[in-house]
Protein backbone atom coordinates (compact mmCIF):
# COMPACT_ATOMS: atom_id res chain seq x y z
CA UNK A 1 0.00 0.00 0.00
CA UNK A 2 1.16 3.42 -1.38
CA UNK A 3 0.86 6.07 1.77
CA UNK A 4 0.87 9.88 -0.32
CA UNK A 5 1.18 12.51 1.86
CA UNK A 6 0.63 16.23 0.77
CA UNK A 7 0.42 18.35 4.06
CA UNK A 8 3.61 20.18 5.85
CA UNK A 9 4.22 18.12 8.78
CA UNK A 10 5.00 21.57 10.64
CA UNK A 11 1.48 22.70 10.58
CA UNK A 12 -0.86 19.44 10.18
CA UNK A 13 -0.72 16.23 11.96
CA UNK A 14 -1.16 14.09 9.06
CA UNK A 15 2.66 12.72 8.99
CA UNK A 16 2.91 11.58 12.36
CA UNK A 17 -0.82 10.27 12.59
CA UNK A 18 -0.12 8.24 9.10
CA UNK A 19 3.38 6.65 10.33
CA UNK A 20 1.42 4.99 13.01
CA UNK A 21 -1.05 3.28 10.53
CA UNK A 22 2.21 2.03 8.31
CA UNK A 23 2.48 -1.86 7.97
CA UNK A 24 5.80 -2.95 6.96
CA UNK A 25 7.22 -2.59 3.45
CA UNK A 26 4.75 -0.17 2.74
CA UNK A 27 6.06 2.86 1.13
CA UNK A 28 5.72 6.84 1.54
CA UNK A 29 5.40 9.40 -1.44
CA UNK A 30 5.58 13.00 -0.21
CA UNK A 31 3.55 15.50 -2.84
CA UNK A 32 2.90 18.80 -2.40
CA UNK A 33 3.70 20.80 0.94
CA UNK A 34 4.21 16.89 1.94
CA UNK A 35 7.81 17.54 0.41
CA UNK A 36 8.77 19.85 3.38
CA UNK A 37 8.94 16.97 5.38
CA UNK A 38 12.33 15.65 4.14
CA UNK A 39 14.35 18.56 3.84
CA UNK A 40 17.93 17.88 5.27
CA UNK A 41 18.64 19.26 8.63
CA UNK A 42 15.00 19.19 10.18
CA UNK A 43 13.36 18.31 12.76
CA UNK A 44 11.59 15.39 11.30
CA UNK A 45 14.70 13.90 10.58
CA UNK A 46 14.47 11.74 13.20
CA UNK A 47 11.21 9.92 12.28
CA UNK A 48 11.68 9.65 8.55
CA UNK A 49 15.12 7.70 9.91
CA UNK A 50 12.87 5.61 11.75
CA UNK A 51 10.53 5.07 9.16
CA UNK A 52 13.45 4.11 6.45
CA UNK A 53 14.95 1.73 9.43
CA UNK A 54 11.65 -0.11 9.36
CA UNK A 55 11.69 -1.16 5.88
CA UNK A 56 9.62 1.60 4.46
CA UNK A 57 10.86 3.29 1.71
CA UNK A 58 10.19 6.91 1.31
CA UNK A 59 9.85 9.01 -1.57
CA UNK A 60 9.35 12.70 -2.35
CA UNK A 61 8.31 14.29 -5.44
CA UNK A 62 10.66 16.44 -7.01
CA UNK A 63 8.82 18.82 -9.39
CA UNK A 64 7.47 19.55 -5.81
CA UNK A 65 10.36 19.73 -4.10
CA UNK A 66 12.08 21.91 -6.91
CA UNK A 67 8.83 24.40 -6.56
CA UNK A 68 9.83 24.90 -3.16
CA UNK A 69 13.67 25.46 -3.28
CA UNK A 70 14.29 22.12 -1.16
CA UNK A 71 17.57 20.98 -3.20
CA UNK A 72 18.88 18.40 -0.09
CA UNK A 73 16.89 15.78 0.73
CA UNK A 74 17.44 13.31 4.05
CA UNK A 75 19.52 10.64 3.17
CA UNK A 76 17.50 7.38 2.30
CA UNK A 77 14.91 9.40 0.64
CA UNK A 78 14.47 8.94 -3.00
CA UNK A 79 13.36 11.48 -5.73
CA UNK A 80 10.76 10.64 -8.31
CA UNK A 81 9.16 12.54 -11.03
CA UNK A 82 5.35 11.86 -12.00
CA UNK A 83 6.71 9.16 -14.44
CA UNK A 84 8.17 7.78 -10.99
CA UNK A 85 4.78 8.65 -9.31
CA UNK A 86 2.83 6.47 -11.71
CA UNK A 87 5.39 3.91 -11.78
CA UNK A 88 4.66 3.31 -7.70
CA UNK A 89 0.71 3.60 -8.56
CA UNK A 90 1.34 0.30 -10.64
CA UNK A 91 3.02 -1.38 -8.29
CA UNK A 92 1.20 -0.62 -5.26
CA UNK A 93 -2.53 0.35 -4.14
CA UNK A 94 -2.74 3.79 -2.67
CA UNK A 95 -3.94 5.32 0.37
CA UNK A 96 -3.98 9.51 0.11
CA UNK A 97 -3.96 11.22 3.29
CA UNK A 98 -5.44 14.33 2.68
CA UNK B 1 -9.10 -6.95 -12.51
CA UNK B 2 -11.71 -9.56 -11.57
CA UNK B 3 -15.53 -8.36 -11.12
CA UNK B 4 -15.53 -9.26 -7.51
CA UNK B 5 -16.83 -7.67 -4.62
CA UNK B 6 -14.51 -4.92 -4.44
CA UNK B 7 -13.13 -3.82 -0.90
CA UNK B 8 -13.61 -0.15 -0.29
CA UNK B 9 -12.59 2.22 2.75
CA UNK B 10 -13.76 5.30 3.65
CA UNK B 11 -11.51 7.30 6.33
CA UNK B 12 -13.42 9.99 8.35
CA UNK B 13 -10.66 12.25 9.67
CA UNK B 14 -11.72 15.79 9.87
CA UNK B 15 -14.35 17.75 12.67
CA UNK B 16 -18.01 17.67 10.79
CA UNK B 17 -19.32 21.15 10.32
CA UNK B 18 -15.98 23.35 10.38
CA UNK B 19 -15.59 22.09 6.77
CA UNK B 20 -17.90 20.25 4.40
CA UNK B 21 -15.76 16.51 3.88
CA UNK B 22 -17.41 14.92 6.24
CA UNK B 23 -20.95 15.52 5.72
CA UNK B 24 -20.52 15.04 1.56
CA UNK B 25 -18.26 11.59 2.50
CA UNK B 26 -21.36 10.59 4.38
CA UNK B 27 -23.63 11.06 1.47
CA UNK B 28 -20.80 9.25 -0.98
CA UNK B 29 -21.23 6.36 1.27
CA UNK B 30 -24.69 6.01 1.30
CA UNK B 31 -24.66 6.07 -2.35
CA UNK B 32 -22.06 3.28 -2.33
CA UNK B 33 -23.27 1.40 0.32
CA UNK B 34 -26.46 0.66 -2.34
CA UNK B 35 -24.31 -1.26 -4.46
CA UNK B 36 -23.19 -3.57 -2.10
CA UNK B 37 -19.61 -3.57 -1.88
CA UNK B 38 -17.61 -4.23 1.06
CA UNK B 39 -17.53 -0.79 2.63
CA UNK B 40 -15.53 -0.28 5.51
CA UNK B 41 -15.89 3.35 7.72
CA UNK B 42 -12.99 3.96 9.47
CA UNK B 43 -12.86 7.46 11.83
CA UNK B 44 -9.06 8.34 12.55
CA UNK B 45 -7.89 12.01 14.46
CA UNK B 46 -10.60 14.84 14.48
CA UNK B 47 -12.69 12.34 12.39
CA UNK B 48 -14.29 10.82 15.86
CA UNK B 49 -16.10 14.07 16.41
CA UNK B 50 -18.41 13.41 13.61
CA UNK B 51 -19.65 10.67 15.88
CA UNK B 52 -20.16 12.85 19.07
CA UNK B 53 -23.41 12.42 21.24
CA UNK B 54 -25.88 15.83 21.54
CA UNK B 55 -24.76 17.51 18.99
CA UNK B 56 -26.61 20.41 17.76
CA UNK B 57 -26.16 22.44 15.34
CA UNK B 58 -29.30 24.79 14.85
CA UNK B 59 -27.35 27.88 16.30
CA UNK B 60 -24.82 27.98 13.25
CA UNK B 61 -27.42 27.26 10.88
CA UNK B 62 -25.98 24.07 8.69
CA UNK B 63 -27.53 20.76 8.79
CA UNK B 64 -27.04 18.60 11.32
CA UNK B 65 -26.11 14.81 10.43
CA UNK B 66 -24.68 13.09 13.10
CA UNK B 67 -27.73 11.30 13.47
CA UNK B 68 -27.80 9.24 10.11
CA UNK B 69 -24.29 7.54 10.64
CA UNK B 70 -27.57 5.61 12.90
CA UNK B 71 -28.82 5.25 9.69
CA UNK B 72 -25.83 2.95 8.21
CA UNK B 73 -26.87 -0.12 10.07
CA UNK B 74 -29.91 -0.14 7.51
CA UNK B 75 -27.91 0.00 4.62
CA UNK B 76 -26.10 -2.98 5.86
CA UNK B 77 -22.82 -1.02 6.51
CA UNK B 78 -21.88 -2.40 10.16
CA UNK B 79 -17.93 -1.74 9.68
CA UNK B 80 -17.39 1.08 11.52
CA UNK B 81 -14.03 1.29 13.13
CA UNK B 82 -12.40 4.44 15.38
CA UNK B 83 -8.38 4.63 16.02
CA UNK B 84 -8.21 4.19 19.65
CA UNK B 85 -5.70 6.30 19.89
CA UNK B 86 -7.24 9.39 18.49
CA UNK B 87 -10.39 8.69 20.65
CA UNK B 88 -8.47 8.18 23.90
CA UNK B 89 -6.38 11.44 22.87
CA UNK B 90 -9.84 13.35 22.48
CA UNK B 91 -10.84 12.09 25.65
CA UNK B 92 -13.52 10.43 24.58
CA UNK B 93 -14.95 6.75 24.99
CA UNK B 94 -17.60 4.47 23.29
CA UNK B 95 -19.88 5.79 25.53
CA UNK B 96 -19.42 9.16 24.01
CA UNK B 97 -20.47 8.44 20.64
CA UNK B 98 -23.87 8.18 18.49
CA UNK B 99 -22.99 4.42 16.87
CA UNK B 100 -21.80 1.33 18.30
CA UNK B 101 -18.01 0.87 16.78
CA UNK B 102 -15.01 -1.17 17.22
CA UNK B 103 -12.24 0.30 18.96
CA UNK B 104 -8.92 -0.74 17.31
CA UNK B 105 -5.47 -0.42 17.45
CA UNK B 106 -3.50 1.80 14.20
CA UNK B 107 -1.69 -1.37 13.76
CA UNK B 108 -5.42 -3.28 13.29
CA UNK B 109 -6.47 -0.73 11.02
CA UNK B 110 -3.54 -0.78 8.96
CA UNK B 111 -3.39 -4.32 8.68
CA UNK B 112 -7.11 -3.59 7.11
CA UNK B 113 -5.83 -1.17 5.11
CA UNK B 114 -3.66 -2.96 3.07
CA UNK B 115 -6.38 -5.27 2.20
CA UNK B 116 -8.41 -2.43 0.59
CA UNK B 117 -8.86 -2.02 -2.98
CA UNK B 118 -10.25 1.28 -2.76
CA UNK B 119 -9.40 4.03 0.22
CA UNK B 120 -11.32 7.46 0.14
CA UNK B 121 -10.24 10.24 2.72
CA UNK B 122 -13.02 12.57 3.38
CA UNK C 1 -3.35 -0.15 -15.77
CA UNK C 2 -7.00 1.55 -15.72
CA UNK C 3 -7.48 4.40 -13.62
CA UNK C 4 -10.05 6.62 -11.92
CA UNK C 5 -9.38 9.94 -10.10
CA UNK C 6 -11.41 11.14 -7.36
CA UNK C 7 -10.41 15.13 -7.00
CA UNK C 8 -12.17 16.67 -4.40
CA UNK C 9 -10.58 20.24 -4.55
CA UNK C 10 -11.49 23.31 -7.06
CA UNK C 11 -8.88 24.57 -9.02
CA UNK C 12 -5.94 27.61 -7.79
CA UNK C 13 -7.31 27.52 -4.30
CA UNK C 14 -5.08 24.37 -3.67
CA UNK C 15 -2.49 22.46 -6.00
CA UNK C 16 -4.43 19.03 -5.91
CA UNK C 17 -6.32 19.73 -9.36
CA UNK C 18 -2.51 20.78 -10.53
CA UNK C 19 -0.88 17.01 -9.30
CA UNK C 20 -4.24 15.05 -10.39
CA UNK C 21 -3.26 16.65 -13.68
CA UNK C 22 0.24 15.56 -13.93
CA UNK C 23 -0.65 12.44 -12.59
CA UNK C 24 -3.02 11.82 -15.74
CA UNK C 25 -0.51 13.22 -18.07
CA UNK C 26 2.14 11.54 -16.98
CA UNK C 27 -0.28 7.94 -16.70
CA UNK C 28 -1.58 8.88 -20.27
CA UNK C 29 2.28 8.78 -21.36
CA UNK C 30 3.24 5.64 -20.04
CA UNK C 31 0.30 4.10 -21.79
CA UNK C 32 -2.18 3.74 -19.32
CA UNK C 33 -6.02 4.31 -19.25
CA UNK C 34 -7.62 7.35 -17.19
CA UNK C 35 -11.12 6.32 -17.36
CA UNK C 36 -12.50 9.13 -15.69
CA UNK C 37 -11.95 11.90 -13.18
CA UNK C 38 -14.76 12.23 -10.99
CA UNK C 39 -15.12 15.49 -9.29
CA UNK C 40 -16.22 15.74 -5.47
CA UNK C 41 -16.43 18.54 -2.97
CA UNK C 42 -15.42 21.95 -4.34
CA UNK C 43 -13.98 20.24 -6.92
CA UNK C 44 -16.86 20.53 -8.92
CA UNK C 45 -15.19 23.88 -9.41
CA UNK C 46 -13.21 22.36 -12.17
CA UNK C 47 -15.96 21.86 -14.28
CA UNK C 48 -16.82 25.41 -14.94
CA UNK C 49 -15.46 26.97 -18.36
CA UNK C 50 -16.15 30.64 -17.23
CA UNK C 51 -12.91 30.46 -15.24
CA UNK C 52 -10.56 33.37 -16.71
CA UNK C 53 -7.20 33.14 -15.61
CA UNK C 54 -4.64 36.01 -16.44
CA UNK C 55 -2.96 34.90 -19.59
CA UNK C 56 0.26 33.83 -17.53
CA UNK C 57 -1.19 31.59 -15.48
CA UNK C 58 -2.66 28.09 -16.51
CA UNK C 59 -5.94 27.31 -17.28
CA UNK C 60 -6.97 24.27 -15.29
CA UNK C 61 -10.41 23.85 -16.79
CA UNK C 62 -9.18 24.59 -20.13
CA UNK C 63 -6.17 21.72 -19.26
CA UNK C 64 -8.46 19.24 -17.87
CA UNK C 65 -11.02 19.80 -20.89
CA UNK C 66 -8.11 19.20 -23.60
CA UNK C 67 -6.30 16.16 -22.23
CA UNK C 68 -9.97 14.38 -21.37
CA UNK C 69 -10.91 15.23 -25.12
CA UNK C 70 -7.73 14.39 -26.41
CA UNK C 71 -7.93 10.64 -24.82
CA UNK C 72 -11.48 9.58 -24.63
CA UNK C 73 -12.35 10.41 -21.33
CA UNK C 74 -14.84 12.40 -19.17
CA UNK C 75 -14.51 14.79 -16.27
CA UNK C 76 -17.56 14.10 -14.04
CA UNK C 77 -18.95 16.68 -11.74
CA UNK C 78 -21.19 14.88 -8.97
CA UNK C 79 -24.69 16.48 -9.45
CA UNK C 80 -24.95 16.59 -5.82
CA UNK C 81 -21.89 18.42 -5.41
CA UNK C 82 -22.28 20.96 -8.47
CA UNK C 83 -25.93 22.06 -7.62
CA UNK C 84 -24.88 23.33 -4.01
CA UNK C 85 -22.29 25.50 -5.81
CA UNK C 86 -24.03 26.61 -9.31
CA UNK C 87 -22.60 24.39 -11.43
CA UNK C 88 -24.87 23.61 -14.33
CA UNK C 89 -25.14 21.95 -17.91
CA UNK C 90 -24.53 25.48 -18.97
CA UNK C 91 -21.16 26.45 -17.84
CA UNK C 92 -19.78 23.04 -18.31
CA UNK C 93 -16.35 22.76 -20.08
CA UNK C 94 -16.78 20.56 -23.70
CA UNK C 95 -15.68 16.65 -21.97
CA UNK C 96 -17.31 17.49 -18.81
CA UNK C 97 -20.24 15.49 -17.47
CA UNK C 98 -22.86 16.16 -14.57
CA UNK C 99 -23.38 12.69 -13.24
CA UNK C 100 -24.30 11.14 -9.81
CA UNK C 101 -22.02 9.13 -7.13
CA UNK C 102 -23.71 5.84 -8.54
CA UNK C 103 -21.06 6.73 -11.26
CA UNK C 104 -18.25 7.11 -9.26
CA UNK C 105 -19.13 3.41 -7.58
CA UNK C 106 -18.62 2.09 -10.98
CA UNK C 107 -15.62 4.26 -11.44
CA UNK C 108 -13.72 2.18 -8.12
CA UNK C 109 -15.42 -0.98 -9.40
CA UNK C 110 -14.24 -1.51 -12.96
CA UNK C 111 -10.53 0.24 -12.41
CA UNK C 112 -6.97 -1.36 -11.12
CA UNK C 113 -7.04 2.26 -9.31
CA UNK C 114 -8.77 4.38 -7.75
CA UNK C 115 -6.94 7.79 -6.81
CA UNK C 116 -7.72 10.49 -4.49
CA UNK C 117 -6.30 13.96 -5.03
CA UNK C 118 -7.59 17.01 -2.36
CA UNK C 119 -6.85 19.13 0.53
Amino acid sequence: MLHTINKSPFENSTLTTAVRFLQPGDPILFIEDGVYAVQEGNRFGALIQSVLKKNNPVYALKPDLDARGISAVAEGVTTVDYAGFVDLVEEHQVNSWL
Amino acid sequence: MDTDIKKIMHVMRRAPHGSIYTYEGLEMILIMAAYEQDLSLVFIGDGIYALKKNQDTAGIGIKGFSRTFMALDGYDVEKLYVDRQSLEERGLTEDDLVVDVEVMEASEIGQLMTEQDVIIHH
Amino acid sequence: MNIGILLKEGPYNHQASDTAYKFAEAAIAKGHKVDAVFLYNDGVNNATRLGDPPQDDRNVAARWSELAQNNGFKVLACIAASKRRGINDDVLIDGGEITGLGTLTDIAIRNDRLLTFGD
